[in-house]
């Protein structure tokens, strides 16, 4: 038995087929999960996908946070089921507290939509272990609130921790501090990144297929568990 | 009934790229002596009876506010 991997549907989301496609061509089983169920399935980890979940009214992910499935999602989290928070995602992971910062409009005032050079900085996240330190990829990115924020004492506790998961490369898209393109909790467990690599894991519609290494973390990490 | 107003505002740190654009067409629009646009929302709140100061507290830095960047301000507009 493979790998189940439940990807959150919101109202407004956008790539939840695209990462479900993206579980697939890892080789875990994807399940679509909805915003209002009242449990996670018995599934081994979660993706909270791109888009724009209830229309990005109020704050980016604000009311997402508060929707049935996340109470689900937050104990899971805090038990160290894997979680990945991917564009919307990563915002709602924030608005949830379960990752530090914030993120705001892009300082160049445009919505951004490209494909991006990343550098991993840390594989010893439950998302990141099949990558290599300091690999290079290239990756989708779209996003117009995708600028990381939080206060110095929070940018050096990641720094010095190493939660900094992967940094942006040769220009930074959004005027996120540090060029922080994503970021874990303190465990690994849950990962929040701005760009997309789901959006990368096959070259007929994707730049590379340097995305998968994402979801074939997971795989690896819980058939060597 | 009572009516709560929460006015939010992005921390004075945090950059604003909406004021910024507003400051750019108050340029285009002729006025000048413009040294800074900020934005932020306003909420108005309605209770059948009256606000509870606490509850107010609590709606606003839960939902209406994101605190690592934001700041809120609490007004109870009519307590009859």
């Amino acid at each position: 038995m493979t790998a189940r991997i439940g990807v959150v549907t919101f109202p407004g989301s956008l790539d939840d087929r695209d990462a479900q496609r993206a579980v697939r061509v890892s080789g875990a089983e994807p399940v679509a999960l909805w915003h209002g169920d009242a449990d996670l399935h018995g599934v081994d980890a979660v993706v909270l996908p791109g888009g724009f979940s209830y229309g990005d009214y109020l704050r980016c992910g604000a009311i997402a946070r508060f929707a049935p499935v996340m109470q689900n999602v937050i104990d899971a989290a805090g038990d160290g089921l894997p979680v990945l928070g991917i564009c919307n995602g990563f915002q709602i992971l924030c608005e949830s507290h379960l990752l530090p910062g914030a993120l705001i409009r892009n300082d160049v005032r445009r919505f951004v939509c490209r494909d991006q050079w990343l550098r991993i900085e840390n594989t010893d996240t439950a998302w990141t272990t099949q990558y290599a330190t300091g690999q290079e990829i290239l990756v989708p990115l779209k996003n117009g609130e995708g600028g990381y924020v939080a206060d110095e004492s929070t940018l050096d506790r990641l720094e010095g921790e190493g939660r900094v998961v992967a940094r942006y490369l040769h220009d930074n898209p959004n005027g996120s501090y540090r060029d922080i393109a994503g970021i874990s909790n303190e465990r690994g467990n849950v990962v929040g990144l701005m760009p997309h690599p789901e959006h990368a894991v096959e070259t007929l519609t994707g730049p590379t297929t340097d995305g998968l290494g994402f979801f074939a973390s997971i795989l690896h990490g819980l058939v060597s568990a | 009934m009572a009516r709560v107003v929460v006015d939010v505002m992005l921390k004075p740190e945090i950059l604003d790229p909406q004021g910024q654009a507003v400051q750019g067409a108050l340029a285009r629009l002729g006025v000048s002596g413009v040294t800074s646009v900020r934005q932020g929302k306003r909420f108005e709140i309605d209770f059948d009876g009256a606000a509870d100061e606490a509850t107010v507290q609590e709606i606003a830095s839960t939902l209406l506010a994101n605190t690592v960047i934001e700041d809120f301000a609490v007004h109870i507009e009519d307590a009859g």
